[in-house]
């Protein structure tokens, strides 16, 4: 079997992607994904606020994923569900394995949307017993919203992040008396919004600076035992069912097993602002590369991909002898590479794409950036903006005002203000993009000195 | 012969096995080759729930058991059996051999001894591995290594098919297997014993106590010499994600010293890599919890061992309990007087020496008077579905899933189980109670998602064949990862 473009999981990255690349005349576009369902996370995820950035109107979770997954059906894109892709090895073939039976698929260009998944809990190390009530959020919405089952009794929910008050709602609907949700960081990581609104709709506190230590239970769950970092102080919360939320990891199985290069920060595989692997013509978007960020954000990576795509495609003729590899017709990509130092944790996309400018082959009919005047880079190479026009990153500590510095070599790039919290999106404007030279080695993004103010 | 539905004695057995971990189902298995009655109870609701379920998952060739042990004995003789048993009923052995690494001088100065101590047990083809060679096999192993041997044979199995494989076999034929049935009281009858269990009472001409980490009460329940006390060694474990797998080619042994039996780094049929155990005595005889210091202990030495595996996710931690006693053998007796045959004290060799012990003990039974008469026509091995990652499973094989498209449907996509796996196993001889014994005949929910994506499917396949609610079949079971759990 053949197509154009293989998209590799039907979640917002991959459906956004497969529109986007019919919309710009891409011939067989082929999703597949391992569930019943296209639609991804979203399927399962009961409640609102889906749809603002991408689709400019609010939707709840499962609404949003049968949006996207109708919208790519419509544009033209082949979607196969409960179809896994179970042999890969970074090039351009992908065996698929499904009901249908084991079939080799080739593609021109392949797009991973494989998505990011919570660290459960025998990761995080927690000791006890394995008892039954131990689950993720996705199980949890899963359990209730796809399956309709009921959690009677106390739950407690380990985590505090926006997933986390996800989680207690869920648990809430399904019948669960939430005790609390517990961080071992000294505060909540949402929006105040929601750990208010938890405290006075459902009487759920959020036990700050607190860790689990301890799972007991030998069938069922029965009780687990916090401590108090600050002090050592035990003590022992009885619950039936335990929820771990965010501590969110990229489902890379397919881009490690392939050797395709892993960014050590995100652990999804490292991209340029184009959305490319290290594997020519293997492009990731999605939560795949920067796990966790909001659906919408997902779809956007998506689109933007789409378009370096179908660029790519355009750009490459098939070789003369019809089993010869097909030929790239551009230079090899141009990268300069951006990383960050702790408390940052990661920051994506993971690199600089410098394109060249029109006529000149390879890339012309990419929708370049055009970051203005003056650009330091080699005559006429331009680097392309990251999706949204802004890198992501993530930091390990909180910091209400800190300054995040881009520098490249000695020159600063850049100061931005930002507001530091663990597990929360922080956004950086690739403003500077156009003073970056392909010679000067990496950009770095680091947390200036406290100003004093 | 057995209890009835409605807890009647009836006609007496000629054999009850009590337990059926893995020692248990394999002499269950072994006497139901002759002419006799035999059932196979356990207060469990599944087979190999104890000691069998959660070990390292080595096949072990006996070279560093006590020479001239009776462990020594039936561990050589076990785990040729097995060998060939596993070939046959399709139980995932993956011959990687071992490698004991001396990491000290001390240890090193040991290597001499432990070779010539494999040389007394029968087995020769240990070999000394040049530091050279043994960082040009295992690449990403910590630095200092001073020396170390090679011992081919050793392999690593799966703890889970195993047992399976001797009670599907024993239940065709013949053999009856009472699971949720525990022993309370024996009494010696005029024609036999008379058990009371949780289930009615049972009647047996002999019995067999292959009870585990309970095989002393059950010992002095039956009237035995008693001479052994069950002493629970915990050995906690950590399993890493499979990606950490291509790190590592051989089982990596540590050397014993007189501080510490050590923690070995070891492939597991699964496809992930093992950290363990440690060891600690406890009273309680089912406490399997993990502990914070356990656990980064394992930690700490695997950052030695191999550093980049502490870079690799954990799929699962998980403890056992091996019935350790006094003595460093074996306790296997035979009682002709009170027809009472006891193998117990096996400790941490279970699994390889499982065959090996079940012959001998009937030879013994059959010597102190239980006739052994052959059965007409020989039962072969049942062909076990095939769960390791080293051969071909249902989800690769395009013959299986054009005959019946069931396995094509990946359920658990993280161990790339299939629906059609799932159906098989819950219509199997011996079908699980719950989700946990699932995963132990399918790997269903033991990846490295642990159920994020397929837990809530998974149980209502179960709850649907089960005929019961969702929350009976182990709503959320904490899922016990590749392995031994």
């Amino acid at each position: 079997m053949n197509a154009d473009v293989l998209i590799i999981g039907a979640g917002p990255a991959g459906l956004a992607a497969a529109i986007e690349l019919r919309r710009l005349g891409t011939g067989r576009v082929l999703v597949v994904d391992r569930e019943q369902q296209a639609g991804g996370i979203p399927r399962h995820s009961v409640h609102t606020g889906y749809g603002m950035r991408d689709l400019h109107r609010v939707l709840t979770g499962p609404a949003y994923a049968r949006r996207y997954a109708t919208a790519a059906a419509r544009a033209g894109a082949e979607i196969r569900l409960g179809t896994m892709v179970t042999g890969w090895a970074g090039d351009r073939i992908a065996t698929l394995t499904s009901a249908q039976g084991i079939e080799t698929v080739s593609a021109r260009a392949v797009l991973l949307a494989t998505g990011c998944r919570e660290r459960p809990r025998p990761a995080r190390l927690v000791p006890g017993d394995r008892p039954a009530g131990v689950m993720t959020t996705g199980e949890l919405q899963q359990r209730v919203y796809l399956h309709g089952e009921r959690m009677p009794g106390r739950a407690l929910v380990v985590g505090a992040e926006h997933v986390s008050f996800s989680a207690m709602v869920t648990l809430a609907h399904a019948g669960a008396d939430v005790v609390a949700l517990v961080t071992d960081l000294p505060r909540q990581q949402s929006y105040a919004a929601f750990a208010l609104g938890a405290l006075a709709r459902w009487r759920v506190p959020v036990w700050t600076s607190t860790a689990l230590r301890r799972v007991d239970g030998r069938d069922r769950l029965t009780a687990v035992d916090v401590a108090d970092v600050r002090t050592g102080a035990v003590r022992r919360v009885e619950c039936e069912t335990l929820v771990f939320t965010g501590d969110w990891i990229p489902d890379h199985e397919l881009a490690r097993t392939a050797g395709i290069a892993i960014d050590p920060g995100t652990r999804g595989p490292a991209v340029d602002t184009s959305l490319e692997t290290a594997a020519r013509n293997v492009f990731a978007a999605g939560n795949l590369v920067h796990a966790a960020e909001i659906a919408d954000v997902a779809a956007l990576d998506g689109i933007h991909a789409a378009r370096y795509l179908a660029a790519a495609l355009r750009c490459r003729e098939p070789a003369a002898a019809p089993d010869a590899p097909e030929q790239a017709c551009g230079p090899p990509a141009h990268r300069v590479p951006v990383t960050v130092e702790p408390p940052l944790a990661w920051i994506s996309p993971n690199a600089i794409r410098f394109i060249a400018p029109a006529g000149t082959g390879a890339s012309s009919a990419a929708p370049a950036s055009r970051p203005g005047a003056g650009s330091a880079f080699p005559p006429g190479a331009t680097p392309v903006l990251p999706p949204r026009g802004r890198f992501l990153l993530r930091s390990h500590v909180f910091q209400y005002r800190a300054t995040l510095e881009v520098r490249q070599g000695d020159r600063v790039l850049a100061r931005q203000r930002v507001r530091l919290i663990p597990g929360r999106p922080v956004h950086l404007d690739a403003t500077w993009l156009a003073q970056v030279r392909l010679s000067d080695g990496p950009v770095l993004a680091t947390m200036a000195p406290t100003e004093s103010r | 012969m057995t209890a009835g539905r409605h807890g009647e004695a009836s006609e007496a057995a000629d054999v009850v096995v009590i337990g059926a971990g893995v020692v248990g189902t394999a002499i269950a298995r072994e006497l139901a080759r002759y002419q006799l009655t035999v059932v196979l109870a356990d207060a469990a609701n599944d087979v190999g729930t104890g000691t069998t379920k959660a070990n390292t998952a080595i096949l072990h060739t006996g070279f560093d058991a006590v020479p001239g042990s009776l462990e020594s004995q039936l561990l050589r003789r076990g785990s040729a059996l097995l060998t060939d048993y596993a070939r046959r009923a399709g139980i995932p052995v993956e011959r990687t051999g071992a490698l004991l690494v001396a990491w000290t001088a001390e240890q090193e100065s040991a290597l001499p001894s432990i070779m010539e101590r494999a040389g007394k047990n029968g087995y020769d083809a240990v070999r000394q591995v040049p530091v050279a060679e043994l960082y040009e096999r295992e690449r990403h192993l910590g630095p200092g290594a001073l020396a170390a041997l090679e011992i081919p044979d050793e392999s690593v199995i799966c703890p889970w098919t195993t047992p399976l494989a001797y009670a599907t076999e024993a239940v065709r034929a013949g053999v009856r297997l009472m699971l949720g049935t525990r022993v309370t009281g024996a009494d010696p009858g005029p024609d036999g014993h008379v058990l009371s269990t949780t289930r009615g009472t049972l009647r047996a001409r002999w019995v067999v106590n292959a009870a585990g980490l309970y095989s002393d009460r059950v010992d002095a329940m039956l009237g035995g010499d008693g001479g052994f006390t069950i002493s629970p060694r915990r050995g906690e474990l950590i399993v890493f994600d499979k990606l950490a797998r291509p790190l590592i080619g051989s089982i990596l042994l540590p050397v014993p010293t007189a501080q510490s039996k050590g923690v070995l780094v070891a492939p597991t049929v699964y496809g992930n890599v093992l950290l363990g155990p440690t060891a600690q005595d406890i009273d309680d005889r089912a406490d399997t919890s993990t502990t914070a210091d356990g656990l980064t202990s394992l930690t700490e030495a695997g950052r030695r061992i191999m550093p980049r595996l502490l870079d690799e996710e954990v799929t699962a931690t998980y403890a056992g309990l091996r019935a350790a006693t006094e003595h460093r053998d074996y306790q296997i007796r035979v009682d002709a007087t009170r027809r009472y045959a006891c193998a117990a004290g096996i400790r941490s060799t279970g699994l390889s020496a499982s065959l090996g012990i079940a012959e001998y003990l009937a030879e013994a039974m059959d010597a102190a008077g239980l006739p052994l008469r052959p059965r007409n026509g020989s039962v072969d091995p049942p062909v076990m579905p095939y769960i390791g990652q080293a051969g071909t499973r249902p989800y690769q094989d395009a013959g299986m899933i054009a005959a019946d498209p069931e396995y094509g449907r990946i359920v658990c996509h993280c161990e790339r189980v299939t629906r059609g796996e799932i159906r098989d196993a819950l219509a199997s001889t011996v079908p699980p109670a719950d989700l946990d014994g699932l995963r132990r005949r399918t790997r269903a929910q033991n990846g490295r998602c642990q159920g994020f994506y397929c837990a809530a499917t998974v149980s209502e396949l179960m709850a649907k064949a089960r005929g019961g609610d969702r929350a009976r079949a182990g709503s959320g079971q904490q899922a016990a990862a590749g392995q031994p759990a």
